[in-house]
């Protein structure tokens, strides 16, 4: 089914900041395997100059996939999720994220294609701190395989 | 010892990886990430929409290319830019041995503020599953 082009050019938010914890990114580290102290000794990540523990470099995703979940989940997008598989995915950071940063998510349709039976939905979410400064540009695609 | 900016050139090689995925490595991922697409835990749901078994997530494999990357850094922070196209599916077969996922990449360009740009590729049984695999690393 092709999806709603209606929504090309919405914005959808996350309703609560996001807090990033030491746990959270411990626990992402073991998931994949990313062994760096970095990510689990605050002294050592302190001595290499950051103010925490930070995170590993898809842990973003974390974050922009729940406010793309927002987008996914709206039953008036026409998306079923059980054909989606991931199409491209980009991450551009102006510093990593670390624990203790607290930050909201805006997750922006940018556009909608359709080729024949397969539906692609592209989306960019943009990280911030809830002061305002910029952590991390997510980009997103996802395909919908056809029937 | 910390790799450093001097120490590379365009062409500089990285040593190839090899990162094992199993179904357990799946559903800790889900849990950690939070995606829990029914695709990469569940056979009967993977088979009834047409996949051959469970598939890795995709933000699996680009994880393992992100670490593949920040080992070779020293410096999960290093990364500042990193994309990828996911251009095949990795299959997880219920077994002991799981998929294997290689990795390789090179320096293509160094370019200012000590950063270095870096394609990498990742096959699972011969297959290329990411392809415009790139990455920006900061270097000391």
């Amino acid at each position: 089914m092709a999806l709603n082009q209606e929504f090309v050019g919405r914005v959808f938010r996350l309703d609560e900041p996001y807090e990033v914890s030491r746990v959270k990114i411990a626990d992402f580290a073991d998931a994949i395997g990313e062994r760096s102290e970095l990510c689990r000794d605050r002294e050592a990540a302190q001595q290499a100059g950051y103010p925490d523990v930070i995170a590993p470099p898809t842990f973003a995703f974390v974050i922009s996939w729940r406010s793309d979940e927002l987008v996914h989940a709206d039953p008036d997008l026409g998306l079923d999720f059980s054909m989606v598989v991931h199409g491209d995915q980009s991450f551009s950071y102006s510093r990593p994220l670390h624990a203790g940063d607290v930050v909201v998510a805006a997750t922006t349709v940018e556009s909608i294609k359709t080729l024949g039976a397969t539906s692609m939905l592209f989306t960019a979410t943009d990280i911030s701190t809830v002061d305002g400064e910029h952590v991390c540009t997510t980009r997103s695609s996802i395909v919908e395989r056809g029937q | 010892m910390a790799l450093s900016y001097a120490d590379v050139e365009p062409g500089t090689e990285i040593p190839p990886k090899t990162y094992r995925v199993t179904r357990l490595d799946l559903v800790k991922y889900a849990g950690a990430s939070g995606d829990f697409n029914v695709i990469h835990w569940n056979e009967r749901m993977a088979r009834s929409v047409g996949l051959p078994t469970v598939i890795a997530h995709g933000m699996y494999t680009m994880a393992q290319a992100g670490r593949y990357v920040s080992e070779w850094a020293g410096d999960p922070g290093a990364v500042t830019e990193f994309g990828v196209r996911f251009s095949a599916m990795v299959p997880v077969p219920d077994d002991d041995e799981g998929a294997t996922i290689e990795i390789s990449g090179r320096v293509t360009n160094k370019l200012a503020d000590n950063k270095v740009a870096i394609d990498l590729t990742a096959r699972a049984d011969g297959t290329k599953v990411l392809t415009r695999a790139r990455a920006v690393v900061r270097l000391p």
